[in-house]
């Protein structure tokens, strides 16, 4: 009993950093219609970011058993700033030139591999190959229920992640830009005859898939280590999650994320390890015979 | 004669340049004029309607709106500029709810108070009760006559000085098509222009003040849309008189 309830644990805790991830590349995917395989990058460099504050600021006294105080939550949020900015920047020199010319989307998902092996060596040039951390301090897991274990810092992230997608939520829902968001995803065109400008939108999805894909890529850092190779490892997961939980919707990506987070977990109790990933997307596979729109995908009317 | 609201001048448009699908078309429409555009499948109307919202490639010729040069420019802009539109297709937001589908439509009112937002939205369920009654519900939710209305509603929350609207009545039934030309004609009652595209072609001009017939992309025939509903080239064609095409 007690390993399968720190598998769940552990499962839902790494469910929740790919549901960060998994937030932009969905958006990405329902907006600009086309897959961004340089997304997994966007979790590294704010990774890489957030380190490069700490180097100046210092990661903060460590508070109420976190590994870490304020220092690397402003960190965070400058971090996750710069790769907003990054991944539109990205979205201006590449994407938006492509998007105008009629390239076809599959077009953009082959610039898109490309741009994120540069991206990826970008950091190994400044940064080489090695392991980083926010910080040396050591944590202390603690026993929530019999046999479980977290460590704070993994509670921290679980609520704030949670903070973050109900915050977004509410966003969508009720914000002028969010509603302009969610009528774009559906109908770009019916969307600028009603005045919203979609570069606008587009603009805004970047900044929304980059910040969070920052912050997901802290959280990689920060539960254990910062390396290269943080969001090229997550890249298939975090598509396993977006698709799964269905284009577009923001429970999707986040139930998405949790599912691949617990399978992966969950799975390694009754088969090898070796076999995880495999397992994770025979799992995918399953939803999407059942249901081709994913989890909570909608399928659009009136789309030719 | 009063100056006219849109005025449409020799326009070349079309989905892919140097294969235009109008070919030079000349229009205007007056203030709290409905005016209609027939032509058989194929004429270039609704291309012409995409390409007076900047939604298709305008090749040349000038469009202006209140003297303003509204040309080629990109469709948010259009709509800025005092004009709504209605597409014939997907013409709500099917995944939002009604509500959300008319702040969709009011994106523009941004600055101008929350009052003004909460007044047109009062407006709107004034003019359609049906849509008040399901503000909260999904837009996919509507029958095809709600959509319409939905749509109308939408299109009208900027309060644009001309709607443009891609046959308005495809699909309804004979009871809903003549309730959505009452539509029309109440829009300009309120003081807004309209111009439309319509199959239904006896039901449109009963219902416009004057008319263009496209054929192949050019001018066919203009006038009052009563002296066109006597005219009977344009019987013959459209309005199931005698069986002979319009050559």
């Amino acid at each position: 009993m007690g390993m399968l309830g720190q598998a769940i644990a552990d499962g839902v805790l790494t469910g929740a950093v790919i549901s960060l991830g998994a937030i932009g590349i969905s958006f990405t995917m329902q907006i600009m219609r086309f897959a961004n395989f340089a997304h997994a990058e966007l979790l590294t460099w704010g990774g890489y970011l957030a380190l490069v504050v700490v180097g100046f600021i210092g990661a903060g006294l460590p508070t109420a058993g976190l590994s870490f105080g304020l220092g690397l939550l402003a960190a965070a949020v400058l971090a996750a700033a710069l790769t907003g900015a990054l991944a539109w920047g990205v979205d201006r020199l590449v994407f938006q030139r492509l998007r105008r010319s009629g390239a076809h989307h599959l077009t953009l998902v082959f610039a898109s591999f490309g741009i994120g092996l540069v991206m990826r060596h970008v950091i190994v040039l400044f940064w080489g190959h090695g392991s980083r951390f926010y910080t040396s301090e050591l944590q202390i897991a603690v026993e929530v229920l019999p046999g479980v274990r977290v460590l704070p810092d993994q509670v921290f992230i679980l609520a704030i992640t949670i903070a973050i997608v109900v915050a977004l939520h509410l966003w969508l829902r009720h914000s002028r830009t969010g509603i302009a968001m969610r009528a774009t995803a559906e109908s770009p065109a019916l969307a600028q005859a009603s005045g919203i400008e979609v570069e606008r939108v587009i603009r805004a999805t970047w900044f929304i898939g980059g910040g969070l894909a920052a912050l997901s890529g802290i959280f990689v850092g920060l539960t254990p280590q910062l390396n290269p190779e943080i969001g090229g490892s997550l890249l298939l997961a975090l598509f396993a999650a977006a698709i799964r939980g269905g284009i577009g919707s923001l429970p999707g990506a986040v139930v998405g994320g949790l599912l691949v987070g617990l399978a992966e977990n969950v799975m390694v109790l009754v088969v090898s390890p070796g076999y995880k990933q495999s397992m994770s997307f025979g799992l995918l596979l399953l939803v999407l015979l059942l249901r081709p729109q994913g989890l909570f995908g909608e399928r659009r009317e009136g789309d030719r | 004669m009063i100056a006219p609201l849109l005025v449409v001048d020799r326009l070349v448009a079309g989905y892919v340049r140097g294969l235009p699908i109008v070919h030079g078309v000349s229009i205007t429409v007056a203030p709290r004029e409905v005016v209609t555009v027939i032509g058989p499948n194929g004429a270039g109307k609704s291309t012409l309607l995409k390409a007076i919202v900047g939604l298709v490639e305008v090749e040349s010729g000038r469009i202006t709106l209140s003297g303003r040069d509204i040309t080629g420019q990109p469709t948010h802009e259009v709509v800025q500029a005092g004009v709504g539109f209605v597409p014939q297709t997907g013409n709500v937001f099917t995944t939002l709810t009604v509500a959300e589908n008319l702040r969709a439509g009011a994106h523009l009112l941004h600055g101008q108070g929350k009052a003004l937002l909460g007044e047109r939205m009062e407006r709107a369920y004034a003019m359609f009760p049906v849509l008040g009654e399901k503000r909260h519900e999904r837009a996919r939710t509507l029958s095809g006559g709600q959509r319409q209305m939905l749509a109308m509603a939408r299109a009208m929350m900027t309060e644009p000085a001309l709607v443009v609207l891609d046959e308005p009545t495809a699909g309804l039934s004979p009871l809903l098509v003549d309730e959505v030309f009452t539509r029309v004609r109440g829009l300009a009652a309120q003081g807004v222009a309209v111009l439309m595209v319509e199959q239904n072609a006896k039901g449109a001009l009963r219902r416009s003040d004057r008319a263009y017939v496209l054929a192949e992309g050019r001018n066919r025939i203009e006038g009052a849309a009563e002296s066109l509903l006597d005219n009977p080239e344009v019987s013959a064609a459209f309005l199931g008189g005698h069986r002979k095409a319009l050559s």
